[in-house]
């Protein structure tokens, strides 16, 4: 009668939903087959007219990726509803729970969210052809259920007005000098995924302890990975503790004075999963615009405006991006942040008070 | 009450009184919005997730120091703001209503600016301004003072910086109970002071100050209880700063693993003061009318200032600075610049903020439609519903109009968030699965705008005379002939006003607004708070514009219909 979810029932009703397959059947449910964007999904796509796509990305990739499509597209109008991964997380989750369907495709920056989502039983299963071509294993799932559109790090990043990139820090032990006490901005664990993933690797890596010593310094805390990148730009900060790199490298390259630096400890990481949903009111639409976004054109788009990183083999990179294997990374851990993170919150809103 | 008056025998036989179903369909109407959500939240604050009684929402409450802290932050906040409005509106109300100050209508429509500006709006412009090391007004010191990068004049990103920003947006409601007080406030008093020798010094200490008091007062708490309420302005400000209020804890508490039980616990304490303090206000006002009974009243003694009145002057344009010119200059500037912290020089003016909130923002028109939908619908209903319950509490048509009355202005209780909590409860379940709809919206609108239409359409009808009803009923026409023939044109303009009122209300609800929507039903004010989050700040700005020039629109027109129009409210 308790209105809400908690992952609690979730996983209760879950497991009773998939008890049933796994225990009766368990060898693997053979892989749904590789599909090709075919004239036929294309006129099924164009006559549902339109693509609602939730997603954690920054707003203005986000957007110029729904035009992309639009124009390769015409008939098919793309919104974007564009949140924090935790943020699209809860919304989906309280959508979901009063039979709200609004969602068609869903890219978030926390691996943990499709373990939920897929135990709930909310996703299609769908495989376009071009992943299984040019994606290597670990970056799709064979089953069909989510693809990796994306792989996000979390740099520092620096104002080059504010401060010299030599003297700039090099490790997070070095963001806790108290030089730098009221100059460092920082996202927020509730909000974004991507830095959901940071702050568990970084309290698995450092400890908690290490927290308590940041929040010491005096740090802005503002919600958004994409934000952290504009305070700096804007000057508002000298350094960014996390959020996306990508974008201060973006920046960087429209001429603001920003730069990124790879702490020595490691890097944070979280590849960054889409999905289309089972109970997505443009079925067809969706599987175009999933379909795409993973191919060529998509990828492509999202190394040569985005600076991101992509998992399609054929997608070309662009310089002015330290490639991803000459990065120290941190270590992800979907699952760990699946069991973890309402501990990672509720530590994080104890030290931090927010 | 008795149902034996005179006026109600000729009804009566009448036979069959339609009237009675209008009352039991508008009293279940006004059930249905108020009491339904106001339940569930007590039901959700007294169980645990089983159902069975606790109070141990209310144990966590105190004694977990996430949830005990903001609730201490929100009463000094409260606080701190209530007694700043006092001190900058009392003044300035008395000289815009008791002195010969120049410009006093300009004043006036100023303080009316400020007071509809939305208050999130106003909170993010003052990052623009006084974030401690983008902000302009900083730049602007570091560079008039020649003070180094690390220094600033002002932090926003703190207590005493959303104290400000509270007090900018809050101080408008204790000006217009003051200034109207002094308005209303009979001259005889003040003469008989004068010619019994008091000095003007005098007189307007022990005479005019007396007697302006409960207004005062009054104004105290309602600006406390704004302050309380508010939810955008401490959700920008203090979140970024290291702290909660009680409105922004609850609305946390919303987010995965959501603790629906918690936030309607922590929701309580807000509804049971808002009521406690809505209570004072009311003996507090009732007294007043005391002392200004008094025969036929003369116009209000109007003081002359001199040279004073430039100063005065001066005071009045520094107040207004800070809720309307400096905001309102920081969304411009933002709008038109490549950066939103740099000033708009050639360089980097540009119209792609505007290009990409128009044409690349998808989420736009949808938030447009959804907010004017929105806002014309709960506009066209809550002044027919305030119209009718007030025709009928107004004229004591039927029995139980009290009862109406009391339920229209019940809501002005529930704060925004409080409310959105209780409909979420009540509206995410079977059998009313109304979450993902507008229905849900319309509703929390229609709940949060009743008392103020309910009480502009009361005065309206207390100012035509009965009387003229009557007459016309006399003379043989129904009820409902004498309505639209007599008493329609007569309240036109009351209408059009309230109608006005509700709607830029509507348009600028967020603290129910963000408990509520989906990403189908998103309102200007939800996506604009979303915006803020990812730090988009020039789209804010474009967006915000568009919601001061239709807001502006709107008011424009009320006024120009009030000045031109018919009604005339009884005095006194």
């Amino acid at each position: 009668m308790r209105k809400g979810f908690s992952r609690r029932d979730v996983l209760k009703g879950s497991t009773a939903l998939i008890a049933g397959t796994v225990f009766a059947e368990p060898v693997r449910a053979a892989p749904p087959p590789a599909e090709a964007i075919t004239p036929a999904l294309i006129e099924a796509a164009k006559k549902e007219g339109k693509c609602t796509f939730y997603t954690a990305m920054d707003l203005q990739f986000a957007e110029k990726l729904g035009k992309t499509f639009e124009e390769k597209f015409p008939g098919i109008a793309t919104r974007v509803e564009r949140s924090g991964a935790e943020r699209v997380f809860t919304r989906i989750g309280q959508e979901y729970s009063s039979n709200v369907h609004a969602v068609d495709v869903a890219n978030t920056a926390d691996q943990a969210h499709v373990i939920i989502w897929k135990r709930n039983g909310w996703l299609a299963q769908y495989v376009p052809e071009e992943v299984v071509k040019n994606y290597g294993k670990a970056y799709y799932d064979p089953e069909g259920f989510e693809v990796v559109t994306r792989v996000l790090v979390s740099p520092f990043g620096i104002n080059t007005n504010l401060v010299k990139m030599e003297d700039g820090p090099k490790s997070f032990a070095d963001l806790l000098d108290p030089k730098w006490k009221g100059k460092m901005v920082k996202a927020h664990p509730a909000y974004s995924g991507t830095i959901m993933n940071a702050t568990f690797q970084i309290a698995r890596d450092l400890g908690w302890g290490y927290f308590e010593k940041l929040a010491k310094q005096n740090i802005l805390q503002v919600q958004s990975a994409t934000d952290t990148p504009k305070k700096i730009a804007l000057g508002e900060r000298a350094i960014m503790i996390d959020g996306a790199g990508y974008l201060v490298i973006r920046n960087k390259e429209a001429g603001q004075p920003v730069d990124v630096i790879y702490p020595s400890e490691g890097t944070p990481v979280a590849t960054s999963p889409s999905v289309v949903f089972k109970g997505a009111p443009n079925p067809n639409a969706a599987r175009l615009f999933f379909s795409w976004m993973h191919g060529r054109e998509g990828q492509q788009l999202l190394i040569d405006y985005a600076r991101q990183y992509s998992a399609h083999k054929q997608a070309v990179e662009k310089p002015g991006v330290r490639k991803l294997s000459d990065i120290k990374l941190m270590k992800e851990d979907p699952a760990g942040v699946e069991k973890g993170a309402e501990e990672v919150k509720r530590r994080y809103a104890q030290i931090f008070k927010v | 009450m008795t149902v034996a008056s005179s006026e109600s025998l000729p009804r009566m036989m009448h036979g069959f009184d339609s009237t009675k179903i209008v009352l039991y369909v508008f009293a279940a109407v006004l059930v249905v919005l108020v009491v339904l959500p106001m339940s569930w939240l007590a039901f959700y604050s007294f169980t645990d997730k089983d159902g069975t009684f606790t109070l141990q929402n209310f144990a966590t409450l105190i004694h977990d120091p996430t949830l005990f802290d903001p609730l201490v932050t929100t009463f000094f906040l409260a606080t701190s703001a209530s007694l700043i409005c006092c001190a900058v509106a009392a003044p300035m109300g008395w000289l815009v209503a008791r002195t010969d100050m120049p410009l006093r209508r300009t004043v006036r429509l100023m303080v009316t600016a400020s007071f509809v500006t939305p208050p999130f709006l106003g909170a993010i412009a003052w990052e623009l301004l006084a974030a401690p090391n983008s902000g302009l007004l900083n730049k602007a010191f570091r560079s008039l003072t020649g003070a180094s990068a690390d220094e600033h004049l002002l932090n926003i990103y703190s207590f005493s910086g959303l104290v400000f920003v509270v007090a900018c947006y809050t101080f408008p409601y204790v000006f217009v109970l003051v200034a109207n007080a002094l308005d209303r406030m009979p001259g005889d008093l003040e003469d008989a002071s004068s010619i019994l020798g008091g000095s003007t010094w005098q007189t307007a200490r022990r005479v005019t100050l007396p007697l302006a008091m409960p207004a005062l007062l009054a104004g105290a708490l309602v600006a406390f209880l704004q302050a309380m309420t508010l939810f955008g302005s401490p959700a920008i400000l203090a979140i970024p700063a290291g702290f909660h209020t009680m409105t922004t804890k609850i609305w946390s508490l919303f987010q995965y693993p959501p603790k629906p039980e918690l936030a309607a616990a922590a929701s309580l304490p807000l509804l049971v003061l808002t009521v406690i303090l809505l209570r004072a206000e009311h003996m507090i006002l009732g007294r007043r009318s005391y002392s200004v009974i008094g025969g036929k009243n003369s116009d209000p003694r109007i003081i002359r200032l001199g040279h004073l009145r430039w100063v005065a002057l001066a005071f009045c344009f520094v107040v207004l600075l800070n809720p309307v010119f400096l905001p309102y200059g920081a969304l411009l500037n933002a709008a038109f610049s490549k950066v939103a912290s740099q000033f708009i020089w050639f360089d980097n003016f540009t119209l792609h903020n505007i290009e990409f909130v128009f044409f690349e923002l998808s989420a736009t028109r949808l938030a447009l439609y959804n907010t004017f939908v929105l806002g014309i619908t709960t506009a066209t209903l809550g002044t027919t519903l305030a119209l009718v319950i007030a025709y009928l509490t107004t004229r004591e048509a039927v029995t139980g109009h009290r009862a109406l009355g009391f339920l229209a202005t019940a809501p002005v209780a529930i704060p925004g968030i409080v409310l959105g909590v209780g409909l979420f409860l009540s509206y995410t379940r079977p059998p009313f699965v109304l979450y993902g709809t507008l229905w849900i919206l319309l509703i929390a609108f229609l709940t949060l705008s009743m008392p103020a239409a309910y009480q502009q359409m009361q005065s309206a009808f207390r100012a035509i005379h009965p009387e003229l009803e009557d007459a016309s009923r006399i003379l043989g026409a129904t009820r409902l002939k004498a309505l639209r023939q007599i008493t329609a044109p007569l309240l036109r303009t009351s209408v059009v006003a309230t109608w006005c009122f509700v709607f830029v209300g509507t348009i600028r609800e967020l603290s129910a607004a963000i408990m509520l929507f989906t990403s189908e039903t998103k309102v200007v004010s939800v996506l604009i708070f979303d915006l803020n989050e990812s730090g988009d700040l020039a789209a804010i700005s474009v967006l915000g514009l568009i919601m001061l020039i239709v807001t502006f629109g709107i008011v424009a027109l009320a006024n120009r219909l009030r000045i031109g129009g018919g009604v005339k409210f009884r005095e006194g």
